[in-house]
């Protein structure tokens, strides 16, 4: 009986005590690791990554996988600076635009995977080539910059509105000056968004209902085709949001940018999973799954492990947290709880 | 000679006996049908035997020598093959005939690191002709029928030389053609001297191929028929038992009609189906698989479309085209097979009961857990449900308590046709009748109806029985001193039956 208590205190709190102690341990041997200039910049570099992973979350909820959020947010990041560089459209506007794209790049996955009925991880992978190819062809694989040059040898008279970039660099006040960026802001609010759509409404109920057994929902009058069109299009939108913070930040649509940040965003949402012994994909989970990586990766960072280790880190922290969630939550047996 | 002796064979789960003291013999060249309803512990019997579950108490002898096989593969190499229920268990459909006759061998040890294909292809044709199959050995088994699935399921069963080949209702998703075929299959295996066990309970089956006839009832055998001719009707109330008339039915008759089915036609029915079912009025359907019940109950709930003919419900006709526009016109149905359709594995007892109704506990799409979880105890106490609370997993009830969880569902909200599709599949006696009770208790302001293969299962539940047969209607009783001869001789098929009945 203890036993069985220690494995299942171990599944439900056994990540977030290794988080806390990773904390504190990196606040003892890294000076300066403890101050909010630290907090705010771990947030800073999973913001937008972390808002990706709220999307893929809701793909992963419905038992699907949305392979095209890193493309998403680099075509938002590319035509939203079209969009005001060339088209010399505004702020709002560009804004507008790219969460439209996501939006109906969403739908078109999810009519791909719900309608053509071609399996989630090929649809969606798929649309990837298909964007990463797409958002080349308007500026025939240049980046755009304000003022650059355009194929017909005029110079491009639209720029980055001072508006679109408060979005990836204005800093509000807490405790210090010029604290928090926005987009960690955002990410904060999108995830509470789809914490509270996915736990406490019914229609989150009910898309969990369908990833553990679609035929079930589909029986008890659920509409599943529009529950899973509606996971990608969150996706989709989500993805977008991403690309515009991008964009906002680097103050131009560079083509090269964004590329680590589909399996950034995948990992997060899957060691996610570990968190609070969930064993499903969660709103909560995915956030701190973030959260953890940029702390880990800061962390070394300030004791001076260099770069290139990263991705083996970040490794490591998926593979870590996918056995807390599989086999741990295995050895506990089939007591799902919701 | 006797090829597999079972001697007071005990199996219990917890403090459920299931098997308590099976003796059989099985001989070589000999066809024993083992006939039982749900829950008598056939299935039970064939997982022992076949190497799933160890047994709890008595002994196996496999030509004299004691027989207790460690898992299926064991069983295998002994010489008791099973072919399951469910084909497609036994054949890999993206693989052609060849590779599947052929499959043990390759995972036999010093089996050539290389598959020459032609090789395997003649041996499979050589397979194929010993059991009489005339079959392309290079087609995909994925395209061909059912029936030749399972053919070649029984095909490379019979290539580990079987002494004992078991059978579980083998016939329930084949055609009567397609059912001859196998027949004529297991003729052959009979002469070649190998002791075949046969599960069914449809009266065609056995009266074709039965030589001996064995019956279980609540784990034990209720009945032993071996004398020529057998003694059909004795069978089948040996695997009934007596308990049936346990349960008094005050038959009604019903108030106003509810839900008029008009003339519909079902696939492989020669003559329209017509009834109605009335306020109140608890009306089983029953019938073999491939009678057109589930059909029926498939068109009701919006799964298929009407092609021909009409429901009404109350009175206006009534066409749903999917499960949603059949709950809103408040027409629920609990599935039958209920891991596949009903039951959700993640969530537990509460959310998986309050499932289709969240709308109703819930303001402006936030869930209300206090409303959802009261009217889930609320509903666990009414159906008694076995749980800690409400809280549990749904896979940690028993069947029995799973299908309470799922049809305690439907009751959560009044509905005006409740159909319940096997309600009784995979559950208990007990679980059985309260479900049972508690249908009954709660039939007014609705009509209920029943899809039930089994007939005791209908006879427990109904004020009506109507017999489907191949499509059309063959019989309709009100559930009161019904002549139980000319109900099992409908269900059946039985030519004169039907002629009696009109």
């Amino acid at each position: 009986m203890t036993n069985e208590k220690i494995l299942n205190f171990a599944i439900r709190f056994g990540f977030l005590i290794l988080l806390m102690g990773l904390v504190l341990y990196f606040s003892l041997s890294a000076s300066g690791f403890a101050s909010p200039r630290s907090a705010a910049f771990i947030l800073q570099s999973v913001a937008i990554t972390g808002i990706l992973a709220l999307g893929v979350t809701c793909t992963l909820v419905v038992d699907g996988f949305d392979l095209s959020i890193g493309s998403v947010a680099t075509t938002s990041l590319m035509l939203s600076a079209y969009a005001m560089v060339i088209l010399e459209m505004s702020a709002f506007s560009a804004v507008m635009l790219c969460l439209l794209m996501g939006a109906v790049v969403g739908l078109i996955n999810g009519l791909l995977i719900v309608k053509f009925k071609v399996p989630d991880l090929l649809a969606t992978l798929g649309m990837m080539f298909l964007l990463i190819g797409l958002q080349r062809i308007p500026t025939q694989g240049n980046s755009i910059a304000t003022g650059m040059k355009l194929p017909d040898g005029s110079v491009a008279e639209g720029a980055f509105s001072q508006a679109f970039l408060w979005l990836g660099r204005h800093r509000f006040d807490l405790v210090v000056e010029r604290l928090v960026p926005v987009p960690v802001v955002i990410f904060l609010i999108t995830a509470f968004a789809i914490w509270v759509f996915l736990e406490l409404t019914r229609h989150g109920r009910l898309m969990y209902a369908i990833g553990s057994n679609e035929r079930a929902a589909a029986l008890v009058g659920a509409n599943v085709n529009r529950y899973k069109i509606a996971a990608y299009m969150i996706s989709g939108v989500t993805a977008s949001i991403g690309g515009i913070l991008l964009a906002a930040r680097l103050g131009r649509g560079d083509i090269a940018s964004g590329n680590n940040l589909l399996l950034d965003s995948v990992a997060a949402a899957l060691i996610g999973f570990a968190v609070l012994g969930a064993a499903r994909p969660n709103a909560f989970g995915t956030a701190v799954g973030a959260l953890f990586v940029g702390i880990l990766l800061q962390g070394l960072t300030m004791m001076n492990a260099p770069y290139y280790t990263q991705d083996f880190v970040k490794g490591a922290v998926l593979v870590i947290a996918l056995v807390f969630t599989f086999y741990l939550s295995a050895k506990r047996g089939a007591g799902g709880k919701t | 000679m006797k090829a597999c002796e079972i001697r007071g064979l005990e199996k219990s789960f917890g403090r459920n006996h299931v098997l308590r003291g099976i003796d059989l013999d099985l001989s070589a060249g000999e066809v024993v049908v083992l006939m039982g309803a749900n829950g008598a512990g056939k299935s039970t019997l064939v997982k022992i035997l076949c190497g799933f579950q160890g047994a709890n108490g008595g002994s196996i002898q496999l030509e004299g020598q004691p027989f207790q096989p460690l898992d299926a593969a064991d069983a295998i190499s002994r010489g008791v093959v099973t072919v399951h229920q469910s084909i497609d268990d036994g054949v890999i459909p993206d693989l052609d005939v060849a590779t599947n006759l052929m499959l043990n061998r390759l995972t036999e040890q010093g089996a050539g690191l290389l598959v020459r294909d032609r090789a395997l292809r003649v041996a499979a044709r050589k397979v194929a002709d010993n059991m009489g199959l005339d079959l392309d050995v290079r087609a995909r088994v994925a395209d061909l029928s059912v029936a030749d699935r399972q053919m070649i399921a029984i095909a490379r069963a019979m290539a580990y030389e079987p002494k004992v080949l078991i059978l579980d209702e083998p016939t329930s998703s084949l055609s009567a053609s397609e059912a001859d075929r196998l027949f004529a299959l297991l003729d052959r295996l009979r002469d070649q001297g190998v002791a075949i066990l046969y599960i069914s309970h449809r009266m065609s089956d056995i009266r074709r191929i039965a030589d001996r006839i064995v019956c279980m009832r609540d784990g034990r055998i209720s009945g032993v028929f071996d004398q020529a001719p057998l003694d059909y009707d004795g069978a089948v109330t040996a695997m009934l038992g007596h308990k049936m008339t346990d349960v008094d039915i005050d038959v009604v008759s019903g108030g106003p009609a509810i839900l008029e089915v008009d003339q519909v036609r079902l696939d492989g029915g020669d003559t329209p189906v017509s009834f109605t079912a009335h306020d109140g009025e608890v009306v089983a359907i029953t019938g073999l698989l491939g009678s057109g019940k589930s059909q029926l109950a498939d068109m009701i709930f919006g799964q298929r479309p009407v092609k021909s003919g009409q429901l009404r419900l109350d009175g206006r006709p009534y066409a749903p085209r999917s499960a949603t526009h059949a709950v809103a016109a408040g027409v629920f149905m609990s599935s039958k097979d209920r891991s596949t359709n009903a039951v959700i594995p993640a969530f537990d007892i509460a959310n998986n009961m309050t499932l289709p109704f969240l709308g109703s506990f819930s303001r402006l799409s936030l869930l209300s857990k206090r409303k959802q979880r009261g009217a889930a105890n609320d509903m666990i106490r009414q159906i008694g449900v076995k749980c800690q609370s409400d809280y549990d997993g749904i896979g940690t009830l028993s069947g029995g308590n799973q299908q309470k969880v799922m049809i305690g569902r439907w009751l959560l909200e009044d509905s005006r046709v409740l159909l319940l599709d096997e309600p009784f599949q995979g559950v208990d006696i007990g679980a059985r009748r309260d479900i049972g009770r508690h249908i009954r208790a709660t039939a007014k302001g609705r009509a209920t109806l029943v899809f039930a293969a089994e007939l005791d299962e209908a006879l427990e539940i109904a004020d009506r029985i109507i017999v489907l047969h191949e499509g059309a209607v063959v019989g309709t009783h009100s559930n009161s001193n019904i002549d139980l001869d000319v109900l099992i001789a409908q269900v059946s098929g039985a030519k004169d039956a039907r002629i009696q009945a009109n």
